[in-house]
């Protein structure tokens, strides 16, 4: 079974190679995505001291890791002050639970939400609409994939995958609107009208967070759509989920990571509104869900606890040539690209494995990361691990004690490069090897350089 | 000075040209030139597999046969990347310390020591460059798009001293180009895709050559070349020199 399970291809590899396969389509993807990425390079490089903002906010977040639990205790009890409930969560299930009681307490079975790629972490609408709740994803992305019972495929940008066309014969088949169009005010404007029903008919509003600050007890969501605001402002009770990383100490550093987040995401200077959350509206109740979910365990890994300083822009996705021409669903994770390849792993070893070698480690993650995670160096540490876990005896180690062996041994080096050169050229670039479906085989030269240094010396 | 050349094992069964080069550059620029035949990788590609531990071996040998000289070069930025940075899990020594701060590519040694004695030369055409990535981003070759800093380019560095040689800029210069080692086996797909994009910016261009300081890439964008009958070239950057070692 182990032979077999390493000889075949990779999930991402297999998925990848059907992406690929549609060559127009993905470089269409490919190049919607070089446009997000250019207008975050222009966006970052008319600050002048943009590396310097990037050195701080890394800093920052490093500094509030390491007294993660000291931050945590007083944005709880500045929390609490304010009159904002909050809740922890060992797990998902938990964090689930937890959002259901605060419903059936107030007996409400409609929720509308505001992009929380932690909500999707916990599969909460799944979980909900289980128990009879409807929940309306309201971000217009968000919302497009929830219609078409799909994932997010992209944590900032969730329905990237999608044509307009798609979209416009979507929402005909769902009775959104009853004509088929692909004229994108057209379709915005028919989602607004639907949206804003459920809206209306919702007592409870959930969204996510992007930072929680300690010293103030106020969670700041940033969005363009001003739809968490809405939905915060007509309800009567409000969930905000969050991640135990999101905390930051105090609100003067909120700043160097609202510069950094929308640059880095979309290109925007500042996503339209940076709303702060700071307590209920009299006659409302607001609550916040604190989810460990395996991140206090993370944090004590040595090789990967720097992934906890992710902001989710999702830049590292936008500048992946690799994500740029697989999609988001190849890596069959929550949080696709190569932020998703370094946290997975950690999540289900056996299940995602095959990520961190879905990438060349060209290192463009590294550069672009906002707040300087060393993507490409934890997607090298992972491939030891990987390898180490699978044991001894796959085909992959083999292969590779032969090559080491082979490399090391001048003789047996010899050896084989002498016999390579007898492979007949219809052999090397038949199907037999794979370098030459796409590629020719290089040849090997009559005279390789050692060879010919060492005549030169006789002489 | 005097140098230890490592020229890695697909140089030297596939590209000897580039090593003959190499060496004979250096000899010409009055270095003594030494080249260990024991050693035939720096153990990259079964450390980025994901088997470290076996190319400790491949690391201890290639520590014990450089340590005595003043620098140790290669004509490959990947190679010169790995020894730098992730020659990480052996034993720490003074020798293999050394050994770390020595390492340089071909290209930075020649910009950095040899910068003044370096002739023009005769090369001319239209050329596209390549820099690979370990030495765009890990080794500083230039500034990729992500990095807000003044944009400086070591290959076209080097190519100014090929005076009649026109350097058409890629649309995308710094996009890596798919090769990443057993990536482009066991990412089959992905990688060709990424060279056939990275060929169609090249062609775009217009150019009669594809020049790069790394050979991987190029063995890589090469057969894909070839498969595709194209008729661009692809070289090394340090054949420019070609005619100056072998006159």
């Amino acid at each position: 079974m182990k032979y077999l399970k390493i000889l075949s291809m990779g999930n991402h590899a297999k998925h990848a190679e059907k992406f690929v396969n549609n060559d127009s389509r993905t470089d269409w993807h490919d190049e919607s995505l070089w446009y997000v990425r250019n207008k975050r390079d222009k966006a970052a490089h008319a600050i002048d001291e943009w590396e310097e903002l990037r050195e701080l906010a890394s800093q920052i977040k490093t500094h509030t890791l390491t007294k993660l639990s000291d931050y945590l205790r007083e944005f709880e009890a500045n929390a609490t002050k304010n009159g904002v409930v909050v809740h922890w969560a060992k797990d998902a299930k938990e964090h689930n639970e937890i959002v259901l009681k605060i419903l059936q307490a107030k007996n409400i079975d409609r929720v509308v939400k505001s992009k929380s790629m932690l909500t999707e972490e916990c599969h909460l609408n799944q979980f909900l609409e289980s128990k009879n709740i409807e929940i309306v994803d309201t971000d217009l992305g968000e919302w497009i994939v929830q219609l078409k019972n799909q994932p997010p495929s992209h944590i900032v940008m969730p329905a990237i995958h999608l044509k307009k066309e798609e979209i416009g014969q979507l929402f005909k088949e769902k009775n959104i609107t009853d004509i088929e169009s692909d004229d994108p005010e057209f379709l915005t404007l028919a989602s607004r009208v639907f949206l804003r029903k459920k809206f209306q008919l919702s007592k409870a509003a959930i969204t996510g967070v992007n930072f929680a600050i300690a010293e103030t007890g106020e969670v700041v969501v940033c969005t363009n759509e001003g739809n968490a605001d809405m939905g915060v402002h007509f309800s009567e009770v409000s969930i905000h989920c969050m991640g135990l990383e999101k905390i930051i100490p105090k609100r003067k550093h909120l700043g160097v990571f609202t510069r950094l987040l929308a640059r880095s995401a979309t290109g925007q200077n500042i996503t339209v509104y940076t709303s702060h959350h700071r307590r209920p509206e009299k006659g409302q109740e607001k609550h916040v869900i604190l989810l460990d979910n395996g991140r206090s365990e993370r944090i004590h890994d040595d090789d990967f606890w720097t992934a906890l300083k992710c902001i989710r822009c999702g830049a590292c996705m936008n500048t992946c040539p690799i994500y740029r021409r697989s999609g988001g669903y190849s890596y069959d994770y929550t949080i696709p690209g190569p932020i998703g390849s370094i946290l997975a792993p950690s999540v289900d070893l056996e299940a995602h494995g095959d990520l961190p070698f879905a990438s060349t480690l060209c290192g463009s993650c590294t550069d672009v990361c906002p707040v300087k995670i060393d993507l490409h160096e934890q997607l090298f540490r992972w491939r030891q691990i990987i390898s180490k876990k699978q044991g001894a005896n796959t085909l992959r180690e083999l292969t590779n004690k032969a090559t080491s062996l082979v490399l090391f041994n001048r003789n047996l080096y010899n050896l084989s490069t002498g016999l390579m050169k007898y492979v007949p050229s219809f052999i090397l670039n038949s199907k037999l090897n794979k370098w030459s479906k796409g590629r020719k085989t290089p040849k090997i030269s009559n005279t390789s350089f050692k060879s010919w240094l060492k005549n030169k010396n006789k002489l | 000075m005097k140098i230890g050349l490592f020229i890695p094992c697909y140089i030297d069964q596939f590209y000897p040209e580039v090593g003959k080069i190499s060496y004979l550059l250096l000899q010409k620029l009055g270095h003594e030139v030494y080249v260990p035949m024991d050693v035939q990788c720096c153990g990259q590609p079964i450390a980025n597999a994901g088997y470290e531990d076996l190319a400790k071996p491949l690391y201890n040998k290639f520590v014990e046969q450089y340590k005595d000289f003043d620098m140790v070069v290669m004509p490959s930025g990947s190679c010169t990347y790995h020894i730098k940075s992730h020659y990480t899990n052996v034993e720490q020594s003074e020798q293999l310390k050394k050994i770390r701060r020595v390492t340089i590519d071909i290209c930075d040694f020649l910009l950095k020591y040899e910068k003044d004695n370096l002739p023009k030369v005769e090369f001319s055409g239209k050329v596209a460059l390549h820099t690979g990535c370990h030495s765009l981003r890990g080794l500083r070759f230039g500034e990729g798009s992500e990095i807000h800093k003044k944009p400086h380019s070591k290959l076209k560095e080097l190519l100014s001293y090929a005076e009649n040689a026109i350097v058409n800029d890629l649309d995308r210069p710094d996009e890596c180009c798919g090769f990443g080692g057993t990536f482009a086996i066991a990412e089959e797909a992905i990688s060709v895709k990424m060279g056939n994009d990275k060929i169609r910016d090249v062609k775009r261009q217009e150019v009669d050559y594809l020049i790069s300081n790394d050979m991987s890439c190029l063995m890589h964008l090469g057969g894909i070349i070839k498969k595709k009958k194209e008729k661009i070239k692809v070289m090394h950057v340090i054949e420019i020199f070609k005619d100056f070692v072998n006159g």
